[in-house]
Protein backbone atom coordinates (compact mmCIF):
# COMPACT_ATOMS: atom_id res chain seq x y z
CA UNK A 1 0.00 0.00 0.00
CA UNK A 2 1.25 3.39 -0.94
CA UNK A 3 1.89 6.06 1.67
CA UNK A 4 0.06 8.68 -0.35
CA UNK A 5 -2.61 7.66 -2.79
CA UNK A 6 -4.29 10.37 -4.82
CA UNK A 7 -7.11 9.47 -7.19
CA UNK A 8 -8.96 11.67 -9.66
CA UNK A 9 -8.14 14.84 -7.78
CA UNK A 10 -9.85 17.86 -9.31
CA UNK A 11 -10.34 21.41 -8.15
CA UNK A 12 -12.30 24.13 -9.89
CA UNK A 13 -12.17 27.83 -9.08
CA UNK A 14 -15.34 29.14 -10.68
CA UNK A 15 -15.05 28.14 -14.31
CA UNK A 16 -11.34 27.44 -14.15
CA UNK A 17 -10.17 23.89 -13.60
CA UNK A 18 -6.83 24.39 -11.90
CA UNK A 19 -6.08 20.73 -11.34
CA UNK A 20 -7.90 18.01 -13.16
CA UNK A 21 -8.08 14.26 -12.58
CA UNK A 22 -4.67 13.89 -11.02
CA UNK A 23 -3.61 10.42 -9.96
CA UNK A 24 -0.48 10.13 -7.89
CA UNK A 25 1.13 7.52 -5.75
CA UNK A 26 4.03 7.91 -3.37
CA UNK A 27 5.47 4.91 -1.58
CA UNK A 28 7.35 4.73 1.70
CA UNK A 29 10.73 6.41 1.72
CA UNK A 30 10.41 7.71 -1.84
CA UNK A 31 11.79 10.88 -3.30
CA UNK A 32 9.32 12.14 -5.84
CA UNK A 33 9.52 15.25 -7.97
CA UNK A 34 6.66 17.34 -9.27
CA UNK A 35 7.60 19.59 -12.15
CA UNK A 36 5.80 21.63 -14.73
CA UNK A 37 5.72 25.11 -16.28
CA UNK A 38 4.57 28.11 -14.27
CA UNK A 39 0.86 28.07 -13.53
CA UNK A 40 0.55 24.34 -14.10
CA UNK A 41 -1.14 23.84 -10.73
CA UNK A 42 1.74 22.40 -8.71
CA UNK A 43 1.25 24.60 -5.67
CA UNK A 44 -2.51 24.17 -5.92
CA UNK A 45 -1.96 20.44 -5.71
CA UNK A 46 0.22 21.01 -2.63
CA UNK A 47 -2.48 23.13 -1.10
CA UNK A 48 -5.00 20.33 -1.54
CA UNK A 49 -2.66 17.82 0.02
CA UNK A 50 -2.25 20.08 3.04
CA UNK A 51 -5.92 20.95 3.44
CA UNK A 52 -5.68 24.60 2.39
CA UNK A 53 -8.09 23.90 -0.49
CA UNK A 54 -10.83 21.31 -0.43
CA UNK A 55 -10.83 19.40 -3.74
CA UNK A 56 -13.97 19.59 -5.90
CA UNK A 57 -13.78 15.87 -6.52
CA UNK A 58 -11.43 12.96 -6.10
CA UNK A 59 -9.83 11.57 -3.00
CA UNK A 60 -6.56 11.73 -1.10
CA UNK A 61 -5.55 8.80 1.05
CA UNK A 62 -2.62 8.98 3.40
CA UNK A 63 -1.49 5.85 5.26
CA UNK A 64 -4.81 4.29 4.35
CA UNK A 65 -6.83 7.19 5.76
CA UNK A 66 -8.82 9.71 3.74
CA UNK A 67 -7.50 13.18 4.41
CA UNK A 68 -9.17 15.36 1.79
CA UNK A 69 -11.21 18.01 3.55
CA UNK A 70 -9.19 17.71 6.77
CA UNK A 71 -8.28 21.07 8.27
CA UNK A 72 -4.75 22.28 7.60
CA UNK A 73 -3.77 22.23 11.27
CA UNK A 74 -4.94 18.63 11.65
CA UNK A 75 -2.88 17.52 8.65
CA UNK A 76 0.28 18.03 10.72
CA UNK A 77 -0.77 15.41 13.25
CA UNK A 78 -1.43 13.06 10.32
CA UNK A 79 2.30 13.44 9.64
CA UNK A 80 2.47 15.65 6.58
CA UNK A 81 4.55 18.83 6.72
CA UNK A 82 5.39 21.41 4.11
CA UNK A 83 7.52 24.39 3.24
CA UNK A 84 6.39 27.39 1.25
CA UNK A 85 7.37 28.74 -2.14
CA UNK A 86 7.67 32.26 -0.77
CA UNK A 87 9.37 31.87 2.59
CA UNK A 88 6.90 32.08 5.45
CA UNK A 89 8.95 32.09 8.62
CA UNK A 90 7.88 33.56 11.94
CA UNK A 91 10.14 36.54 11.34
CA UNK A 92 10.17 38.16 14.75
CA UNK A 93 10.73 34.93 16.62
CA UNK A 94 14.10 33.31 17.15
CA UNK A 95 15.35 30.48 14.98
CA UNK A 96 14.88 28.07 17.87
CA UNK A 97 11.35 29.29 18.55
CA UNK A 98 10.48 28.82 14.89
CA UNK A 99 11.39 25.17 15.06
CA UNK A 100 9.80 24.63 18.47
CA UNK A 101 6.52 25.96 17.13
CA UNK A 102 5.97 22.90 14.99
CA UNK A 103 6.35 20.68 18.06
CA UNK A 104 3.31 22.35 19.57
CA UNK A 105 0.84 19.80 18.26
CA UNK A 106 2.51 17.10 20.35
CA UNK A 107 2.29 19.13 23.54
CA UNK A 108 0.54 17.49 26.45
CA UNK A 109 0.42 20.53 28.70
CA UNK A 110 -2.72 22.57 29.21
CA UNK A 111 -3.09 26.31 29.63
CA UNK A 112 -2.76 26.14 33.40
CA UNK A 113 0.52 24.22 33.15
CA UNK A 114 1.78 26.93 30.86
CA UNK A 115 0.72 29.83 33.06
CA UNK A 116 2.11 28.29 36.25
CA UNK A 117 5.21 26.69 34.69
CA UNK A 118 4.55 23.41 36.44
CA UNK A 119 7.36 20.83 36.56
CA UNK A 120 5.51 18.93 33.83
CA UNK A 121 5.62 21.98 31.60
CA UNK A 122 9.28 22.68 32.37
CA UNK A 123 10.17 19.12 31.53
CA UNK A 124 8.23 19.21 28.28
CA UNK A 125 9.76 22.56 27.38
CA UNK A 126 13.23 21.16 27.87
CA UNK A 127 12.49 18.09 25.77
CA UNK A 128 11.10 20.30 23.00
CA UNK A 129 14.15 22.51 23.13
CA UNK A 130 16.50 19.57 22.85
CA UNK A 131 14.54 18.14 19.95
CA UNK A 132 14.45 21.49 18.18
CA UNK A 133 18.18 22.05 18.67
CA UNK A 134 18.75 18.66 17.16
CA UNK A 135 16.85 19.61 14.03
CA UNK A 136 18.77 22.86 13.85
CA UNK A 137 22.01 20.92 14.06
CA UNK A 138 20.90 18.76 11.15
CA UNK A 139 20.24 21.83 9.04
CA UNK A 140 23.52 23.39 10.27
CA UNK A 141 21.72 26.25 11.97
CA UNK A 142 22.51 25.46 15.60
CA UNK A 143 24.96 28.34 15.81
CA UNK A 144 22.15 30.76 15.14
CA UNK A 145 19.52 29.36 17.49
CA UNK A 146 18.93 32.65 19.27
CA UNK A 147 18.92 34.94 16.29
CA UNK A 148 15.71 36.34 14.92
CA UNK A 149 14.58 34.48 11.83
CA UNK A 150 14.36 37.68 9.80
CA UNK A 151 18.07 38.36 10.31
CA UNK A 152 19.20 35.16 8.61
CA UNK A 153 20.55 35.27 5.06
CA UNK A 154 18.25 33.92 2.38
CA UNK A 155 19.75 30.45 2.03
CA UNK A 156 19.60 29.90 5.77
CA UNK A 157 15.98 31.04 5.88
CA UNK A 158 15.23 28.34 3.33
CA UNK A 159 17.03 25.78 5.45
CA UNK A 160 15.20 26.96 8.55
CA UNK A 161 11.89 26.39 6.79
CA UNK A 162 12.95 22.81 6.11
CA UNK A 163 14.09 22.39 9.73
CA UNK A 164 10.74 23.68 10.95
CA UNK A 165 8.84 21.28 8.70
CA UNK A 166 11.08 18.37 9.73
CA UNK A 167 10.49 19.12 13.39
CA UNK A 168 6.83 18.27 12.91
CA UNK A 169 8.15 14.72 12.38
CA UNK A 170 6.35 14.03 9.12
CA UNK A 171 6.19 10.83 7.12
CA UNK A 172 5.75 12.91 4.00
CA UNK A 173 7.61 16.15 3.52
CA UNK A 174 6.35 18.56 0.87
CA UNK A 175 8.99 20.97 -0.38
CA UNK A 176 7.75 23.85 -2.51
CA UNK A 177 10.68 25.13 -4.58
CA UNK A 178 13.32 24.80 -1.87
CA UNK A 179 16.12 25.91 -4.19
CA UNK A 180 14.42 29.06 -5.48
CA UNK A 181 16.85 31.95 -5.30
CA UNK A 182 19.80 29.85 -4.19
CA UNK A 183 23.16 30.01 -5.91
CA UNK A 184 24.61 26.83 -7.52
CA UNK A 185 26.78 26.13 -4.48
CA UNK A 186 23.83 26.38 -2.09
CA UNK A 187 21.70 24.28 -4.43
CA UNK A 188 24.32 21.55 -4.49
CA UNK A 189 24.40 21.52 -0.70
CA UNK A 190 20.62 21.41 -0.59
CA UNK A 191 20.55 18.47 -2.99
CA UNK A 192 22.80 16.51 -0.67
CA UNK A 193 20.74 17.55 2.31
CA UNK A 194 17.44 16.43 0.81
CA UNK A 195 18.89 13.07 -0.08
CA UNK A 196 20.38 12.71 3.38
CA UNK A 197 17.12 13.67 5.10
CA UNK A 198 15.25 11.05 3.17
CA UNK A 199 17.73 8.35 4.17
CA UNK A 200 18.17 9.49 7.76
CA UNK A 201 14.53 9.93 8.70
CA UNK A 202 13.16 7.25 6.39
CA UNK A 203 10.53 9.67 5.11
CA UNK A 204 9.10 10.36 1.70
CA UNK A 205 9.67 13.68 0.03
CA UNK A 206 7.55 15.34 -2.62
CA UNK A 207 9.47 18.12 -4.28
CA UNK A 208 8.31 20.96 -6.49
CA UNK A 209 11.29 22.48 -8.21
CA UNK A 210 12.24 24.37 -11.32
CA UNK A 211 15.93 23.59 -11.02
CA UNK A 212 16.06 20.62 -13.40
CA UNK A 213 19.55 19.66 -12.35
CA UNK A 214 18.39 19.25 -8.76
CA UNK A 215 15.25 17.36 -9.74
CA UNK A 216 16.97 14.97 -12.13
CA UNK A 217 19.75 14.44 -9.64
CA UNK A 218 17.76 13.66 -6.59
CA UNK A 219 14.33 12.34 -7.57
CA UNK A 220 13.57 8.67 -8.05
CA UNK A 221 10.29 9.32 -9.78
CA UNK A 222 8.87 12.38 -11.45
CA UNK A 223 5.39 13.63 -12.23
CA UNK A 224 5.00 16.34 -14.84
CA UNK A 225 2.04 18.66 -14.53
CA UNK A 226 0.89 20.96 -17.31
CA UNK A 227 -2.32 22.96 -17.36
CA UNK A 228 -3.58 21.01 -14.39
CA UNK A 229 -3.06 17.57 -15.86
CA UNK A 230 -0.38 14.95 -15.41
CA UNK A 231 1.18 14.70 -18.85
CA UNK A 232 3.98 12.34 -17.96
CA UNK A 233 5.37 10.29 -15.12
CA UNK A 234 8.36 8.05 -14.74
CA UNK A 235 12.05 7.82 -13.92
CA UNK A 236 14.15 10.92 -14.55
CA UNK A 237 15.77 9.41 -17.67
CA UNK A 238 12.47 8.68 -19.36
CA UNK A 239 11.08 12.10 -18.43
CA UNK A 240 14.04 13.82 -20.04
CA UNK A 241 13.31 12.04 -23.32
CA UNK A 242 9.54 12.34 -23.16
CA UNK A 243 8.36 14.40 -26.19
CA UNK A 244 5.29 15.71 -24.31
CA UNK A 245 7.45 17.12 -21.56
CA UNK A 246 9.81 18.75 -24.03
CA UNK A 247 6.80 20.25 -25.78
CA UNK A 248 5.32 21.59 -22.54
CA UNK A 249 8.58 23.25 -21.60
CA UNK A 250 9.91 24.39 -24.95
CA UNK A 251 6.86 24.52 -27.18
CA UNK A 252 6.14 22.58 -30.37
CA UNK A 253 8.89 21.91 -32.89
CA UNK A 254 11.70 22.45 -30.43
CA UNK B 1 28.81 38.95 17.43
CA UNK B 2 29.16 35.37 18.51
CA UNK B 3 26.03 33.84 19.85
CA UNK B 4 26.39 32.05 23.13
CA UNK B 5 23.77 29.45 23.83
CA UNK B 6 22.06 31.10 26.77
CA UNK B 7 19.04 28.85 26.73
CA UNK B 8 20.97 25.75 27.55
CA UNK B 9 18.57 22.83 27.92
CA UNK B 10 20.33 21.83 31.08
CA UNK B 11 19.03 24.64 33.29
CA UNK B 12 17.81 22.83 36.35
CA UNK B 13 14.32 23.26 37.73
CA UNK B 14 15.65 24.70 40.96
CA UNK B 15 17.45 27.36 38.94
CA UNK B 16 14.20 28.27 37.20
CA UNK B 17 12.38 28.61 40.51
CA UNK B 18 15.35 30.60 41.82
CA UNK B 19 14.69 33.04 39.00
CA UNK B 20 11.09 33.35 40.11
CA UNK B 21 12.12 34.10 43.65
CA UNK B 22 14.47 36.82 42.43
CA UNK B 23 11.65 38.32 40.37
CA UNK B 24 9.33 38.13 43.37
CA UNK B 25 11.86 40.00 45.49
CA UNK B 26 12.15 42.58 42.72
CA UNK B 27 8.37 43.12 42.72
CA UNK B 28 8.26 43.36 46.51
CA UNK B 29 11.10 45.88 46.41
CA UNK B 30 9.25 48.12 43.96
CA UNK B 31 6.18 47.95 46.18
CA UNK B 32 8.28 48.75 49.24
CA UNK B 33 9.82 51.79 47.55
CA UNK B 34 6.42 53.20 46.59
CA UNK B 35 5.01 52.64 50.08
CA UNK B 36 8.12 54.25 51.60
CA UNK B 37 7.66 57.30 49.36
CA UNK B 38 4.02 57.51 50.34
CA UNK B 39 4.84 57.37 54.04
CA UNK B 40 7.52 60.01 53.65
CA UNK B 41 4.93 62.18 51.95
CA UNK B 42 6.90 62.40 48.71
CA UNK B 43 3.93 60.84 46.96
CA UNK B 44 0.84 62.65 48.23
CA UNK B 45 -2.67 61.28 48.11
CA UNK B 46 -3.33 63.00 44.78
CA UNK B 47 -0.33 61.39 43.16
CA UNK B 48 -1.14 58.06 44.76
CA UNK B 49 -4.54 58.26 43.13
CA UNK B 50 -2.92 58.77 39.74
CA UNK B 51 -0.66 55.81 40.40
CA UNK B 52 -3.64 53.68 41.32
CA UNK B 53 -5.47 54.64 38.18
CA UNK B 54 -2.33 53.91 36.15
CA UNK B 55 -2.18 50.48 37.79
CA UNK B 56 -5.76 49.71 36.89
CA UNK B 57 -5.34 50.69 33.27
CA UNK B 58 -2.07 48.79 33.17
CA UNK B 59 -3.93 45.58 33.99
CA UNK B 60 -6.36 46.17 31.15
CA UNK B 61 -3.49 47.14 28.87
CA UNK B 62 -1.70 43.86 29.67
CA UNK B 63 -4.78 42.04 28.45
CA UNK B 64 -4.88 44.21 25.37
CA UNK B 65 -1.20 43.54 24.70
CA UNK B 66 -1.90 39.82 24.72
CA UNK B 67 -4.60 40.28 22.07
CA UNK B 68 -3.02 43.07 20.05
CA UNK B 69 0.71 42.71 20.61
CA UNK B 70 1.18 38.97 20.93
CA UNK B 71 -1.68 37.54 18.91
CA UNK B 72 -1.80 40.42 16.44
CA UNK B 73 -5.57 40.88 16.50
CA UNK B 74 -6.64 44.51 16.33
CA UNK B 75 -9.48 44.92 18.80
CA UNK B 76 -11.03 48.32 19.46
CA UNK B 77 -13.60 47.37 22.04
CA UNK B 78 -11.35 46.56 24.94
CA UNK B 79 -12.97 49.13 27.24
CA UNK B 80 -16.29 47.32 26.82
CA UNK B 81 -14.88 44.36 28.72
CA UNK B 82 -13.75 46.73 31.44
CA UNK B 83 -17.30 47.98 31.54
CA UNK B 84 -18.67 44.46 31.86
CA UNK B 85 -16.26 43.66 34.67
CA UNK B 86 -17.00 46.94 36.42
CA UNK B 87 -20.77 46.55 36.32
CA UNK B 88 -20.84 42.90 37.32
CA UNK B 89 -18.52 43.40 40.27
CA UNK B 90 -20.24 46.61 41.37
CA UNK B 91 -23.62 44.88 41.33
CA UNK B 92 -22.18 41.99 43.32
CA UNK B 93 -20.86 44.37 45.96
CA UNK B 94 -23.86 46.69 46.16
CA UNK B 95 -26.80 44.36 45.67
CA UNK B 96 -25.48 41.09 47.02
CA UNK B 97 -23.01 42.30 49.64
CA UNK B 98 -20.41 39.97 48.20
CA UNK B 99 -16.83 40.15 49.50
CA UNK B 100 -14.48 42.15 47.27
CA UNK B 101 -12.62 39.08 45.99
CA UNK B 102 -15.86 37.41 44.91
CA UNK B 103 -17.05 40.60 43.20
CA UNK B 104 -13.81 40.84 41.27
CA UNK B 105 -13.99 37.18 40.34
CA UNK B 106 -17.55 37.55 39.03
CA UNK B 107 -16.39 40.53 36.95
CA UNK B 108 -13.49 38.54 35.53
CA UNK B 109 -15.62 35.52 34.70
CA UNK B 110 -18.40 37.61 33.16
CA UNK B 111 -15.94 39.45 30.92
CA UNK B 112 -14.32 36.15 29.97
CA UNK B 113 -17.60 34.44 29.11
CA UNK B 114 -18.87 37.35 27.05
CA UNK B 115 -15.49 37.51 25.29
CA UNK B 116 -15.89 33.83 24.46
CA UNK B 117 -19.39 34.32 23.09
CA UNK B 118 -18.47 37.31 20.98
CA UNK B 119 -15.03 36.03 20.04
CA UNK B 120 -16.18 32.79 18.50
CA UNK B 121 -17.93 34.38 15.51
CA UNK B 122 -15.80 37.52 15.09
CA UNK B 123 -12.27 36.16 15.50
CA UNK B 124 -12.60 34.60 12.06
CA UNK B 125 -12.40 38.12 10.69
CA UNK B 126 -9.04 39.66 9.95
CA UNK B 127 -7.46 43.07 10.29
CA UNK B 128 -9.75 46.04 9.80
CA UNK B 129 -12.89 43.88 9.72
CA UNK B 130 -12.17 42.65 13.22
CA UNK B 131 -11.41 46.21 14.32
CA UNK B 132 -14.75 47.53 13.05
CA UNK B 133 -16.60 44.62 14.59
CA UNK B 134 -15.07 45.06 18.03
CA UNK B 135 -15.61 48.81 17.83
CA UNK B 136 -19.29 48.16 17.16
CA UNK B 137 -19.42 45.63 19.97
CA UNK B 138 -18.10 48.24 22.40
CA UNK B 139 -20.83 50.66 21.41
CA UNK B 140 -23.50 47.95 21.70
CA UNK B 141 -22.41 47.16 25.24
CA UNK B 142 -22.62 50.85 26.09
CA UNK B 143 -26.13 51.18 24.71
CA UNK B 144 -27.29 47.96 26.36
CA UNK B 145 -26.10 49.14 29.77
CA UNK B 146 -27.72 52.53 29.21
CA UNK B 147 -31.03 50.72 28.89
CA UNK B 148 -30.78 48.45 31.90
CA UNK B 149 -32.54 50.22 34.76
CA UNK B 150 -31.31 47.67 37.27
CA UNK B 151 -27.82 49.15 37.04
CA UNK B 152 -28.99 52.73 36.82
CA UNK B 153 -29.15 53.06 33.03
CA UNK B 154 -27.49 56.19 31.71
CA UNK B 155 -27.22 57.62 35.24
CA UNK B 156 -24.68 54.98 36.11
CA UNK B 157 -23.97 53.46 39.50
CA UNK B 158 -23.00 55.68 42.39
CA UNK B 159 -21.56 55.25 45.87
CA UNK B 160 -19.78 51.99 45.22
CA UNK B 161 -17.64 51.37 48.31
CA UNK B 162 -13.92 52.06 47.95
CA UNK B 163 -12.12 48.76 48.19
CA UNK B 164 -9.31 48.93 45.64
CA UNK B 165 -6.30 49.73 47.79
CA UNK B 166 -2.93 50.42 46.23
CA UNK B 167 -1.71 47.08 47.52
CA UNK B 168 -4.49 45.14 45.80
CA UNK B 169 -4.05 46.99 42.51
CA UNK B 170 -0.28 46.62 42.61
CA UNK B 171 -0.33 42.90 43.25
CA UNK B 172 -3.11 42.29 40.72
CA UNK B 173 -0.96 44.05 38.12
CA UNK B 174 2.11 42.07 39.14
CA UNK B 175 0.14 38.82 38.98
CA UNK B 176 -1.19 39.63 35.50
CA UNK B 177 2.31 40.52 34.37
CA UNK B 178 3.70 37.25 35.71
CA UNK B 179 0.87 35.24 34.23
CA UNK B 180 1.41 36.65 30.75
CA UNK B 181 5.18 36.51 30.97
CA UNK B 182 4.95 32.84 31.87
CA UNK B 183 2.43 32.07 29.18
CA UNK B 184 4.39 33.77 26.43
CA UNK B 185 7.49 31.66 27.02
CA UNK B 186 5.73 28.34 26.65
CA UNK B 187 4.55 26.29 23.71
CA UNK B 188 1.13 27.94 23.86
CA UNK B 189 2.73 31.37 23.89
CA UNK B 190 4.81 30.47 20.87
CA UNK B 191 1.69 29.28 19.08
CA UNK B 192 0.06 32.62 19.84
CA UNK B 193 3.06 34.56 18.54
CA UNK B 194 3.26 32.35 15.45
CA UNK B 195 -0.30 33.37 14.57
CA UNK B 196 0.74 37.01 14.76
CA UNK B 197 3.76 36.38 12.56
CA UNK B 198 2.11 34.34 9.84
CA UNK B 199 -1.25 32.74 10.26
CA UNK B 200 -0.99 30.55 7.17
CA UNK B 201 2.39 29.15 8.17
CA UNK B 202 1.22 28.63 11.75
CA UNK B 203 -1.75 26.65 10.51
CA UNK B 204 0.50 24.54 8.31
CA UNK B 205 2.62 23.74 11.39
CA UNK B 206 -0.35 22.26 13.22
CA UNK B 207 -1.61 25.29 15.12
CA UNK B 208 -5.34 25.83 15.22
CA UNK B 209 -5.54 29.61 14.86
CA UNK B 210 -9.13 30.02 16.01
CA UNK B 211 -8.44 28.13 19.21
CA UNK B 212 -5.41 30.19 20.18
CA UNK B 213 -7.01 33.45 19.16
CA UNK B 214 -9.94 32.55 21.41
CA UNK B 215 -7.62 31.70 24.29
CA UNK B 216 -5.84 35.02 23.97
CA UNK B 217 -9.04 36.98 23.50
CA UNK B 218 -10.74 35.44 26.53
CA UNK B 219 -7.68 35.81 28.76
CA UNK B 220 -7.09 39.38 27.64
CA UNK B 221 -10.71 40.37 28.09
CA UNK B 222 -10.85 38.72 31.50
CA UNK B 223 -7.96 40.97 32.53
CA UNK B 224 -9.96 43.94 31.31
CA UNK B 225 -12.80 42.60 33.48
CA UNK B 226 -10.50 42.56 36.49
CA UNK B 227 -9.40 46.11 35.72
CA UNK B 228 -13.05 47.16 35.43
CA UNK B 229 -13.88 45.65 38.81
CA UNK B 230 -10.95 47.44 40.41
CA UNK B 231 -11.93 50.69 38.70
CA UNK B 232 -15.50 50.51 40.01
CA UNK B 233 -14.24 50.11 43.58
CA UNK B 234 -11.68 52.84 43.08
CA UNK B 235 -13.71 55.57 41.45
CA UNK B 236 -16.95 54.76 43.36
CA UNK B 237 -18.90 55.94 40.34
CA UNK B 238 -19.30 54.27 36.97
CA UNK B 239 -21.55 55.04 34.05
CA UNK B 240 -21.72 53.59 30.53
CA UNK B 241 -19.80 56.52 29.03
CA UNK B 242 -16.81 55.92 31.33
CA UNK B 243 -15.88 53.01 29.12
CA UNK B 244 -16.56 54.29 25.63
CA UNK B 245 -14.37 53.89 22.58
CA UNK B 246 -11.98 56.67 23.53
CA UNK B 247 -10.91 54.57 26.53
CA UNK B 248 -10.26 51.68 24.15
CA UNK B 249 -8.13 53.95 21.99
CA UNK B 250 -6.26 55.22 25.06
CA UNK B 251 -5.33 51.67 25.92
CA UNK B 252 -4.27 50.91 22.36
CA UNK B 253 -1.99 53.95 22.64
CA UNK B 254 -0.45 52.64 25.88
CA UNK B 255 0.29 49.29 24.27
CA UNK B 256 1.56 50.61 20.95
CA UNK B 257 3.69 53.31 22.53
CA UNK B 258 5.27 50.93 25.01
CA UNK B 259 5.91 48.38 22.31
CA UNK B 260 3.55 45.73 21.05
CA UNK B 261 4.68 42.37 22.33
CA UNK B 262 6.60 43.78 25.29
CA UNK B 263 4.99 43.53 28.72
CA UNK B 264 7.46 45.87 30.37
CA UNK B 265 6.77 48.17 27.45
CA UNK B 266 3.13 48.25 28.50
CA UNK B 267 4.22 49.17 32.03
CA UNK B 268 6.36 52.02 30.72
CA UNK B 269 3.75 53.14 28.19
CA UNK B 270 0.89 53.19 30.67
CA UNK B 271 2.83 54.96 33.41
CA UNK B 272 4.09 57.55 30.95
CA UNK B 273 0.76 58.26 29.32
CA UNK B 274 -1.24 58.37 32.54
CA UNK B 275 1.27 60.44 34.48
CA UNK B 276 2.40 62.75 31.66
CA UNK B 277 -0.93 64.52 31.05
CA UNK B 278 -1.28 65.00 34.79
CA UNK B 279 2.20 66.40 35.27
CA UNK B 280 1.65 68.83 32.40
CA UNK B 281 -1.41 70.24 34.12
CA UNK B 282 0.43 73.44 34.94
CA UNK B 283 0.60 74.23 31.24
CA UNK B 284 -3.18 74.42 31.10
CA UNK B 285 -4.50 74.27 27.55
CA UNK B 286 -1.10 73.62 25.99
CA UNK B 287 -1.06 70.30 27.80
CA UNK B 288 -2.73 68.21 25.13
CA UNK B 289 -0.64 69.90 22.46
CA UNK B 290 2.60 68.84 24.09
CA UNK B 291 1.17 65.40 24.73
CA UNK B 292 0.31 65.06 21.04
CA UNK B 293 3.71 66.31 19.91
CA UNK B 294 5.45 63.81 22.17
CA UNK B 295 3.30 61.00 20.78
CA UNK B 296 3.98 61.95 17.18
CA UNK B 297 7.67 62.30 17.92
CA UNK B 298 7.87 58.89 19.51
CA UNK B 299 6.05 57.28 16.64
CA UNK B 300 8.44 58.86 14.16
CA UNK B 301 11.64 58.01 16.00
CA UNK B 302 10.59 54.70 17.51
CA UNK B 303 7.79 53.27 15.36
CA UNK B 304 7.97 49.92 17.14
CA UNK B 305 7.29 51.54 20.51
CA UNK B 306 9.63 52.51 23.31
CA UNK B 307 10.80 48.97 24.01
CA UNK B 308 9.87 47.22 20.76
CA UNK B 309 9.43 43.57 21.65
CA UNK B 310 12.20 43.60 24.25
CA UNK B 311 11.67 43.11 27.95
CA UNK B 312 13.27 44.68 30.97
CA UNK B 313 14.46 41.88 33.23
CA UNK B 314 16.39 41.68 36.46
CA UNK B 315 19.11 39.83 34.59
CA UNK B 316 19.14 42.48 31.87
CA UNK B 317 19.53 45.26 34.42
CA UNK B 318 22.36 43.42 36.16
CA UNK B 319 24.06 42.88 32.80
CA UNK B 320 23.64 46.55 31.99
CA UNK B 321 25.26 47.57 35.28
CA UNK B 322 28.08 45.11 34.69
CA UNK B 323 28.63 46.60 31.29
CA UNK B 324 28.58 50.14 32.63
CA UNK B 325 30.98 49.17 35.41
CA UNK B 326 33.21 47.45 32.90
CA UNK B 327 33.44 44.47 35.23
CA UNK B 328 31.38 42.05 33.18
CA UNK B 329 33.57 39.86 30.98
CA UNK B 330 31.36 38.88 28.08
CA UNK B 331 27.64 39.02 28.44
CA UNK B 332 25.79 36.86 26.02
CA UNK B 333 23.44 39.54 24.78
CA UNK B 334 24.95 42.85 25.63
CA UNK B 335 23.33 44.43 22.63
CA UNK B 336 19.97 44.69 24.30
CA UNK B 337 18.34 45.04 27.64
CA UNK B 338 16.83 41.83 28.89
CA UNK B 339 16.33 38.61 27.03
Amino acid sequence: MALLDVKGLTIKFGGLTAVSEVDMEIGDNNLVGLIGPNGAGKTTLFNMLTGVYVPTSGKIEFSGERIDGTKTYDITSKKIARTFQNIRLFKDMTVLENVMTSLNYQSKTNLLDCILHTPKQIKEEREMEEKALNFLKIMKLDGKANELAKNLPYGEQRRLEIARALAAEPKLLLLDEPAAGMNPQETAELTEMIRWIKEEFKISVLLIEHDMKLVMNVCEYIYVLSFGEIIAKGEPESIQKNPKVIEAYLGKGA
Amino acid sequence: MTTVDKTSPKTSISKIYMKYIINLIGVAAVYGIVIFLVQRGIIDSYNLRILKSAGIFMIAAFGLNLILGFTGQLTMGHAAFMSIGAYFSAVMTQNFNAPFAISLLVGIIAAGIIAGLIGYPILRLRGDYLAICTLGFGEIIKVVIQNIDYVGGARGMTSIPVKSSFMIIFFCAAACFALLRNLINTTKGRAIKAIREDEIAAEAMGINPTRYKMTAFILGSAMAGLAGGLYAHFNTFIDPVTFNYSKSFDMITYVVLGGMGSLSGTVVGTLLLVILPESLRALAEYRMLIYAVLLVGLMIFRPSGILGTKEITVKGIINLFKKLGGKGKTTANNGKVGE
